[in-house]
């Protein structure tokens, strides 16, 4: 009730804000609607919404793929921690813009460079939070995996990732805001669709009603995307820490 | 009752540790075990009592092959299929009492484990998680696994501890219950000289650290059900021993 009532508020002070101002600076919320259902009607909001999607789904994959992999081999072995570290450092210092002008420069102005901008920029927040979890895995539950000689497939799903679970969670989100912002920059510098293709278009023309008539339905799906999908998850794979005094049976 | 330390019978775990160190953080090695033997015939239970801090769990470590890093030999009975009872229960928390027992035992029957969690009292718990199970519940959850696996040894590392009186009893009877029920050989770790009598066939003392076994007792069986006498001399007997080992204070130790 109360988040309807200050989403409300948001839209009247945009409207206050648009009467007050020059139309092509603000326009109204009644204006921009209009753009986004001209849009979705000729189906390029979707098209474009969905490609940039498929880039946020690809490159997120990739990062998270290769980051949980690295950051565990990090977490768990010395030497591997002390090779890679380096690297890992200098990476997560990099500005996104840099890798991504590299990346069209060595590769073209191609969806693997794009994709592969976008997973390189995401990876080290990946490995780093991957490698604390793989740091934190108790010591005890892992003796006790070893006196019952649990199989390789039960160590990993009964025993190692269920103790990783909140940190992918935890790279789930940071990741998906990061990456989603950054493939927007990936498309306005080398893609030709899009919504970041698209909100340079607008920015060209001085289209301000198309320019939020593509961020305001990128913010919803962003928004869908963590209320539908990443929260539902992370309760899922946490379910098991709640109820804890549903029942105090004593012997 | 005597004191030899080979008593008959084929032996099913023989341990026999030259030295065990650790390396502390300062490069002295620390010696925990130094010329510790012990042998349990098969079907047996055996106890390791020894003051706290003295090297029993590193024991039970090597034993478990948890920790390779000793001069010795350990001879574990045949296919050497192991269940441990670790002092904390150490159960998965994301996975209920049933697919506890479940992964630790992948071979399990359903109806042998069924079978188990009633016997153990624990039918009504199957679907809940270990942060809903009291400190005992949890502990008979970490027995019912040990025992799911059908162990060829079975090692219980202070499986009382931290219970109270009336608990404590419960579980000690349960366990000399199911161990004889089974004839497991087992070797469980405790500071309490009481316990060893209930549960073990034969009783090893340990000395302070560094460990060895200063003394062997076979309690007259059948185990349990020891008169007072019996135990008191028993118990006589290993006051006598640690005295010995304590360069002759002269005092009366506790138990």
């Amino acid at each position: 009730m109360i988040r309807f009532a200050s989403l409300a508020a948001l839209l009247l002070l945009w409207q206050i804000g648009a009467s007050l101002s020059d139309p092509h600076r603000l326009p109204g919320p009644v204006a921009v609607f209009e753009k986004i259902y001209e849009e979705a009607v000729s189906g390029a909001l979707f098209s474009n919404l969905a490609i940039t999607l498929a880039r946020v789904a690809a490159a997120f994959a990739l990062a998270m793929s290769f980051g949980a992999a690295i950051g565990y081999a990090m977490g768990r072995n010395r030497l591997a921690d002390r090779l890679l570290d380096p690297w890992v450092v200098t990476l997560l210092n990099l500005p996104a813009l840099v890798v991504i002008v590299l990346a069209y420069v060595w590769a073209g102005l191609t969806e693997v460079a794009a994709i592969g901008a976008v997973a390189l920029n995401k990876l080290p927040n990946a490995i780093v939070v991957v490698r604390e979890g793989a740091r934190a895995l108790d010591p005890h539950l892992e003796d006790m995996a070893e006196v019952f000689r649990f199989s390789p497939a039960a160590r990993f799903k009964d025993l190692v990732l269920p103790q990783l679970a909140p940190y992918l969670a935890a790279a789930t989100r940071s990741g998906l805001s990061l990456v989603w912002k950054i493939v927007l920059v990936v498309e306005l510098l080398g893609r030709s669709n899009g919504v970041g293709f698209e909100i340079n278009m607008a920015f060209q023309l001085f289209d301000m009603k198309l320019l939020l008539a593509y961020a305001l339905p990128f913010v919803a799906l962003m928004l869908g995307v963590e209320t539908f999908l990443v929260q539902p998850l992370e309760r899922h794979v946490s379910r098991w820490r709640r109820g804890v005094s549903r029942r105090l049976d004593r012997v | 009752m005597n004191d030899t330390s080979h008593a008959g019978g084929a032996a099913s775990l023989d341990v026999s540790i030259a030295s065990k160190d650790y390396h502390s953080a300062s490069g002295w090695p620390l010696r925990a075990l130094e010329d510790l033997r012990l042998t349990l015939p098969a079907g047996k239970a055996g106890a390791v009592v020894g003051p706290s801090g003295c090297g029993k769990t590193t024991l039970l470590r090597l034993i478990a092959g948890l920790d390779k890093d000793y001069v010795g030999r350990i001879a574990l009975p045949e296919h050497g299929r192991l269940g441990m009872v670790f002092q904390e229960p150490r159960l998965l928390p994301w996975r209920s009492v049933i697919d506890n027992i479940r992964i630790a035992a992948p071979h399990a029957r359903e109806e042998d484990i069924a079978a188990l969690l009633d016997e153990l009292g624990l039918a009504a718990h199957g679907s809940h998680f270990p942060r809903e199970l009291s400190l005992g519940l949890a502990r008979r959850v970490a027995l019912a696994r040990a025992l799911a696996v059908k162990p060829d040894l079975l090692l219980l590392d202070e499986p009382l501890v931290s219970l109270d009186a009336a608990l404590a009893e419960a579980l000690r009877e349960m366990i000399a219950r199911l161990i004889d029920e089974r004839r497991i050989t087992t070797l469980i770790v405790t500071h309490d000289l009481g316990e060893a009598i209930a549960l073990g066939d034969r009783i090893f003392l340990l000395s302070p650290r560094p460990a060895r076994v200063v003394a062997t007792i076979d309690v007259p069986t059948p185990r349990g059900q020891l008169g007072k006498e019996a135990a008191e001399k028993i118990e006589a007997q290993a006051r006598a021993v640690y005295q010995g080992e304590n360069s002759h204070q002269g005092k009366s130790s506790p138990r």
